[in-house]
């Protein structure tokens, strides 16, 4: 202890004290402050460059998995389309079917119809047809047969005979 | 071409050497004796580089009393200011006359003696004769001076590069950078903390490097011993005493006056103790450094020196290795006492700013 008191040496203090604090304040303006500002930028903008690049990456995770859903929708919705369209198909052939089978049906009922009424006017032609062939035999063997005046009169009585007066 | 350009300063370098050896020439002087080489002499040619000294002597050649170097501004007031060269001493053996005053050079200090430079002692043999206040520029102060210069330099040129090269240092700041980041990231943000390191990082980074660089200066073969001077490690510790007291918050307040969560009796006998604290942690900031670095130089000065003793085939190089070896350690010692200094200076800072949490 003794030793140290004797080897202070207030001038040595002096200037260290001087030369310290004076190193201090130049280097603290013109190094310290620049050199730890730079840092500290540099280690804020890696910093925030990896979140950047976190971000993107994540972004780019949920875009892809939008691309799949979308896919995916759009994958269901060509099916559905598909389904439908096929139904539709189905469907259409179906009706498509039936009315061809109402309409043949309606137009056989029709041509049945037709036929049936043509027959019937065929048959009631060759009655009226077959009437009047009757009648005009039966007028030429009665123009025969009532050539003479007695027989002209025994038709006369048989007839009025049927004919019932009531 | 690099050839010749070594050629050239090598030639500059030994034309420097060679002035100031014109410059050293009137401060020759005849010594007693050749070679420093007993064991006293060593003795007191290491106790004497430990000490600061009034002139920068770069080698010295004791049979022919020659020193190479070059003097110091001396500083005195006594009555007034007082500036001369040291050159003016003769290394201590002649009285140097200003104003008609009567100054000496023993044992590294200056003493106001009379013509003939007498000094008295008292019964310790301490020196009794007057002391002028001294501010000379001294070995210490000069290269304290230098290594403030390179560091302002060198981390003006690191600030520097950030501009020109886009954020990224270039060249020596590749280097500089990540100490600089050390300092930050493992002195003072685990210590002081995030919310608080700021304001104190100027501090913690000057004195890193001011006490690393001076360190791996006293290693080289110029060796001022620096931070092995208890007026250099006095007024870093003061620093950092000033610096935890006037930034303390009213938490470390309390709990050096007013320990909380023990009983009331503990509380009065603690607070002497944590007050003592206060002033015992700066203190032993400043005998750790001290005691270290000049430790190192005295060890290594001592086997150094041992190689001159032996004188044989088996000692000398055994001596050497473990010369070499120590300088190693020495190394490792420079920049972990630097550490350990600002590492303690943060964990005072630390506690100065510390939140209470009871």
């Amino acid at each position: 202890m003794d030793k140290l008191i004797n080897d202070f040496s207030f001038g040595l203090f002096f200037w260290q004290i001087l030369l310290f604090v004076g190193l201090l304040l130049l280097l603290r303006k013109f190094a310290w402050k620049p050199i730890l500002e730079a840092v500290n930028n540099r280690e804020e903008g890696i910093k925030n460059a990896l979140e950047s690049a976190e971000a993107a990456k994540k972004e780019m995770q949920n875009l892809q998995a939008d691309n799949e859903r979308i896919l995916n929708e759009a994958r269901a919705e060509r099916d559905g389309m598909l389904k439908e369209a096929r139904q539709l198909k189905e469907n259409m052939i179906a009706d498509a079917k039936s009315e061809a089978q109402t309409e043949a049906d309606k137009i056989v009922a029709q041509a049945q119809a037709t036929i049936e009424s043509e027959k019937k006017a065929a048959i009631a032609d060759l009655k009226s047809q077959v009437a009047g062939l009757s009648v005009e035999i039966a007028e030429k063997v009665v123009r025969k047969e009532l050539a003479d005046k007695d027989k002209q009169l025994e038709l006369v009585e048989s007839m009025l005979g049927d004919v019932t007066l009531n | 071409m690099q050839k010749i350009s070594v050629v050239r300063i090598f030639m500059t370098l030994a034309l420097i050497l060679t002035s100031l050896n014109l410059a050293a020439k009137d401060t020759e002087n005849k010594e007693k004796g050749g070679q420093v080489n007993t064991p006293e002499e060593m003795k007191a040619y290491r106790d004497h580089h430990l000490l600061d000294s009034h002139d920068f002597t770069l080698w010295s050649d004791g049979e022919k009393g020659t020193h190479v170097g070059f003097p110091l501004p001396v500083i005195l007031w006594d009555n007034g200011l007082k500036v001369f060269s040291s050159s003016k001493f003769h290394h201590g053996e002649t009285v140097a006359e200003v104003d008609g005053n009567y100054y000496k050079l023993y044992h590294s200090k200056i003493y106001k003696t009379d013509a003939e430079g007498t000094i008295n002692y008292d019964e310790a043999h301490h020196a009794t004769n007057a002391k002028p206040l001294d501010f000379s520029i001294t070995k210490n102060v000069v290269s304290m001076l230098f290594i403030a210069i390179i560091m302002f330099f060198m981390f003006r040129g690191l600030a520097k590069s950030y501009k020109k090269n886009n954020g990224i240092p270039t060249g020596l700041g590749r280097f500089l950078e990540p100490l600089v980041v050390f300092v930050r990231d493992e002195i003072a943000i685990p210590n002081i903390g995030k919310k608080h390191h700021g304001k104190y990082m100027s501090f913690l980074l000057t004195t890193f490097f001011f006490i690393w660089l001076l360190n791996l200066l006293g290693m080289t073969p110029l060796a001022p011993n620096v931070t092995g001077n208890i007026s250099v490690t006095f007024g870093l510790a003061l620093l950092t005493f000033l610096i935890t007291n006037l930034t303390a918050n009213k938490n470390y307040w309390g709990h050096i006056f007013w320990m909380p969560g023990v009983p009331t009796f503990m509380k009065i006998v603690l607070a002497p103790i944590e007050l003592l604290g206060v002033f015992i942690k700066p203190f032993s900031l400043m005998i750790r450094l001290y005691a270290n670095m000049t430790a190192g130089h005295v060890v290594i000065m001592s086997i150094i020196g041992m190689m001159f003793l032996f004188k044989n085939w088996i000692g000398s190089p055994l001596s050497f290795g473990l010369a070499f070896a120590l300088s190693i350690l020495e190394l490792l010692v420079a920049a972990l006492q630097a550490y350990i200094f600002t590492m303690l200076s943060a964990l005072y800072f630390g506690s100065a700013n510390e939140e209470a949490h009871h």
